[in-house]
């Protein structure tokens, strides 16, 4: 009942930075692991005035679970989750490339309705979550199965291959040398950061994450600022969704985004952000997606077989989660220090 | 052995946690065959006392003797093994498992490894027959009332051989005849010969099932008495404190004033909720503070929940500056420039995770809405402001506020609703676990924010505190207003003399309009 012990009033403070340290320091490991073993890795070449290479090809194929991991980031930040984000990105997907290939409607317009399609869906879930108060995940679960039917309705079951050379650009185009797909995230983290920090939103979602009572007694609309995250993640999805279509040039309701909504839920906890809500770093998203896409490519170009995969990218991620636990280092160093200690002579002055 | 050798005896337990002495030299027996009310204020010691005998904490020092044999209980299934029950306030049931499921749980009777289903039913059909009470043993326990699943929790503590029952508050989510039927039971297992330990608040419910008394306060013991040859405000002086002896005699010192005509900043008629408070009228004029004063679970919190928007009331209405509003929100009730600064600030009140800073100016910045941020210069500003001013003890206005002590947090939060220049503020407890100086200090910036014109609405179960701070007094019992005192006429005497009466005063007022 009683504190034991309450924490002496100077602890220093962790901020941002001190959370980054961790992800940052495996994803140090795991390139320098690469610098030493597998060949190729760094190698950078330039070719039409674009850059290619493997680390290129992490950030190109990393853009999706980044874009997914800065919405979802905002939505574990109130304490929920969002599991229908793969699911959002097979429907944006399939607004797209059925309105671009069945439609004459104007470039923008076409974007505009994948994009407002995917907003609506987050809106949904915003609506289940905040108005109706189901739990996040039962919420959201809804649209992860639903969606992908719905993706299938909008294409009518098919394959839907496009041609439009502004959609195939989103993808696959290349701009200041980096794959267009990179400055997409790069702008997204931008605006997402802006949105939060530079406006009272971040401030809000923090306090409904970590007590949402007392965030509702101090006059903060609870209800607006859970349904806002989940149309935003709604969004980041539609974003996520365009960027996978346009890769392959097609919308492929099965498979598009298929488990990605899991790679960024672990994308933001590895980044430091607590599934139970509270403060969330943004930045931190960023660097674990890019950790799982890294252990991603790094599997493949090894020769791993994609069976086998999942082992040793499972064995990374909970290292890097039990590095970020105080309990788990407190063990660690009390296991370490009992060892130093057995080691000195007995009787010695050490004690 | 003498029939009248207590069943139970607790002698000079002593408890102390670290920088509190929680239980000092406590006396306490049982006897067979008796319902022995356990009664205190807040930090009294009553659950200390219980947890030592049931086992969750060891004692520093003393000895329980059961029966005349010493026993030690280290764990709460030791203490049930030596016949001590205990049944907790919340139902602790599966809601969807069948009452025998919930009787027989954790002990189902086996054979060859498998459950026996019929052992199962008739055992708890024969626990509930005990009480007197026959249900079908196969209905989910959720399809019962609260009552009867409180019964059933009663029959699953007495399925072990108690000799000793403890009830904790378990008449606090029944209504008036679901409590009589528990106390039908209680008093059949009395007169089975078992010792029962009743803690409640309620002043009434202790008379009309109690057969004696032991008071504590402050962790230590006051007495022990009979029921019947204490008077209630003999009782409510012993729980709080204080020598009731001029006060016997004295006149009824109940005088209705209501506020002159047009200077009431706040306004309440028949205001009420029911299940939580009857329908009351209440006050607040601009520089006025007014104490709300009763014992633990008179209703205290529960008004201020109703004037602040978090529950709805059914019945009343509000008039703000005389204009009829309805608070259906915190926020609302903020736009009105009211601020509440909750009794539960762990729950209530702190954002644990956030800085001292964010903490302070959540309200302020909530106000204003998410677009219009507070720049980072005015929210060092202010909170550096208010970490002088109120004397707030934290390294940098950085620390994570969840780091702090209580009588820290509890200024962070009077901060946050200063900041925003209420027009009135409820201060529930605003001085519980905070040491002495801070105590003063809370007390002397009371009484200068009154000066400067806001209205308070001052809430404490200490009533030296109500007295002291307050111009007038509502008091409060069993979830009902029994009196207003104003000006000379408010002292400690006054106040318990209110709180003991036993016939509850209707407040006289026009219904809702």
């Amino acid at each position: 009942m009683r504190p034991k012990n309450p924490h002496p009033a100077g602890r220093r403070e962790h901020g941002a930075a001190a959370r980054l340290f961790w992800p940052l320091a495996a994803l140090a490991l795991l390139l320098a692991f690469n610098f030493v073993f597998t060949e190729g890795f760094f190698r950078l070449e330039i070719r039409d005035g674009h850059l290619y290479g493997v680390l290129i090809d992490i950030l190109n194929h990393g853009s999706r679970v980044m874009l997914l991991a800065l919405g979802m980031t905002l939505v574990i930040a109130t304490g929920g989750v969002d599991l229908s984000v793969g699911a959002v990105m097979a429907v944006a997907g399939a607004v797209a490339a059925v309105l671009a290939t069945k439609t004459n409607l104007p470039f923008g317009a076409v974007l505009a309705a994948a994009l407002g399609i995917s907003v609506v869906a987050g809106m949904w879930n915003g609506l289940l979550v905040a108005g109706f108060r189901i739990q996040p995940i039962v919420a959201t679960l809804v649209l992860m199965v639903a969606g992908r039917g719905i993706a299938q309705l909008i294409t009518d079951g098919q394959i839907v291959t496009f041609t439009d050379p502004r959609l195939v650009f989103v993808g696959n185009g290349h701009l200041f040398g980096l794959p267009f797909t990179v400055t997409i995230v790069a702008a997204a983290l931008a605006v997402t950061w802006a949105l939060a920090r530079r406006t009272a939103v971040g401030l809000f979602i923090e306090c409904v994450g970590s007590n949402e009572t007392a965030s509702r007694y101090s006059g903060v609309n609870v209800r607006l600022v859970k349904f806002l995250v989940y149309a935003f993640a709604g969004f980041c999805a539609g974003v996520a969704g365009l960027m996978a279509a346009s890769n392959i040039k097609c919308a492929d309701s099965n498979h598009a985004g298929l488990y990605l909504e899991l790679d960024a839920i672990l994308a933001v906890v590895v980044g430091g952000t607590a599934l139970t809500g509270g403060r969330f770093y943004l930045g931190g998203s960023i660097v674990g997606a890019l950790l799982i896409q890294t252990l991603t490519t790094m599997m493949y170009m090894r020769d791993v077989s994609s069976d086998v995969a999942p082992v040793p990218k499972a064995l990374v991620i909970i290292a890097v989660c039990l590095l970020q636990s105080p309990v788990f280092r407190g063990q660690v160093s009390g296991l370490v220090r009992r060892g130093v200690r057995r080691l000195r002579p007995a009787g010695g002055k050490a004690s | 052995m003498d029939a009248n050798e207590p069943f139970l005896q607790m002698r000079g337990i002593t408890k102390t946690f670290p920088g509190v002495r929680a239980l000092s030299n406590v006396d306490f027996s049982v006897r067979r065959g008796e319902i022995h009310a356990l009664m205190g204020e807040n930090g009294a010691g009553k659950s200390t006392l219980i947890k030592i005998l049931t086992g969750v904490y060891p004692r520093d020092a003393g000895r329980i003797l059961l029966d005349g044999r010493p026993i030690r209980p280290r764990s709460v299934a030791e203490a049930e093994a030596f016949g001590i029950s205990t049944v907790y306030q919340e139902v602790n049931l599966i809601p969807h498992l069948s009452v025998a499921e919930n009787i027989c749980l954790g002990r189902q009777p086996t054979r060859l490894g498998k459950i026996n289903w019929k052992a199962v039913g008739a055992r708890a059909r024969q626990a509930l027959a005990r009480l007197e009470i026959a249900i079908d043993v196969s209905q989910e326990l959720s399809s019962y009332s609260i009552a009867v699943q409180q019964m059933v929790a009663i029959a699953r503590a007495l399925d072990v051989s108690a000799g000793l029952l403890i009830l904790d508050e378990p008449t606090s989510s029944l209504d008036e005849t679901e409590t009589a039927e528990l106390f039908a039971v209680m008093r059949r297992l009395r007169d089975q010969g078992l010792g029962i330990i009743f803690i409640t608040h309620f002043l009434d419910q202790v008379y009309e099932v109690a057969d004696r008394i032991t008071v504590l306060r402050n962790g230590e013991r006051v007495g022990q008495f009979e029921t019947a040859r204490l008077p209630r405000i003999q009782l409510i002086a012993k729980m709080i404190g204080r020598e009731p002896e001029a006060l016997v005699a004295a006149a009824e010192p109940t005088a209705k004033i209501a506020p002159a005509e047009g200077t009431a900043f706040l306004e309440a008629q028949g205001l009420g909720r029911r299940g939580a408070v009857a329908p009351m009228d209440l006050a607040v004029g601009r520089g006025e503070v007014v104490g709300l004063a009763g014992l633990l679970g008179s209703g205290r919190t529960e008004v201020a929940r109703l004037l602040f928007g978090i529950d709805r009331a059914d019945s009343g209405e509000i008039r703000i500056e005389g204009r009829r509003t309805v608070l259906a929100s915190p926020r609302r009730a903020i736009e009105k420039g009211l601020a509440f600064c909750s009794e539960d600030r762990k729950t209530e009140g702190l954002i644990p995770d956030l800085s001292v800073r964010e903490n302070i100016i959540l309200a302020m910045q909530a106000s204003r809405g998410p677009l219009r941020r507070l720049s980072m210069g005015r929210q060092t500003e202010m909170a550096d402001h208010y970490i002088r001013a109120l004397d707030i003890k934290t390294p940098s206005p950085e620390q994570t506020a969840g780091n702090l002590s209580g009588g820290t947090q509890q200024k962070v939060l009077l901060a946050r609703w200063l900041a925003m220049q209420p027009r009135l503020i409820i201060l529930d407890e605003p001085t519980r676990g905070i040491d002495v100086g801070a105590k003063a200090e809370i007390e002397k910036l009371v009484a200068r924010l009154a000066a400067e014109g806001m209205a308070i609405l001052f809430i404490s179960s200490e009533l030296e505190e109500v007295v002291r701070n307050s111009r007038r007094v509502i008091v409060l019992r069993d979830r009902a207003k029994v009196a207003e005192l104003a000006g000379s006429a408010i002292d400690e005497q006054a106040i318990m003399h209110a709180i003991a009466r036993h016939e509850t005063e209707k407040p006289s007022s026009g219904g809702p309009a």
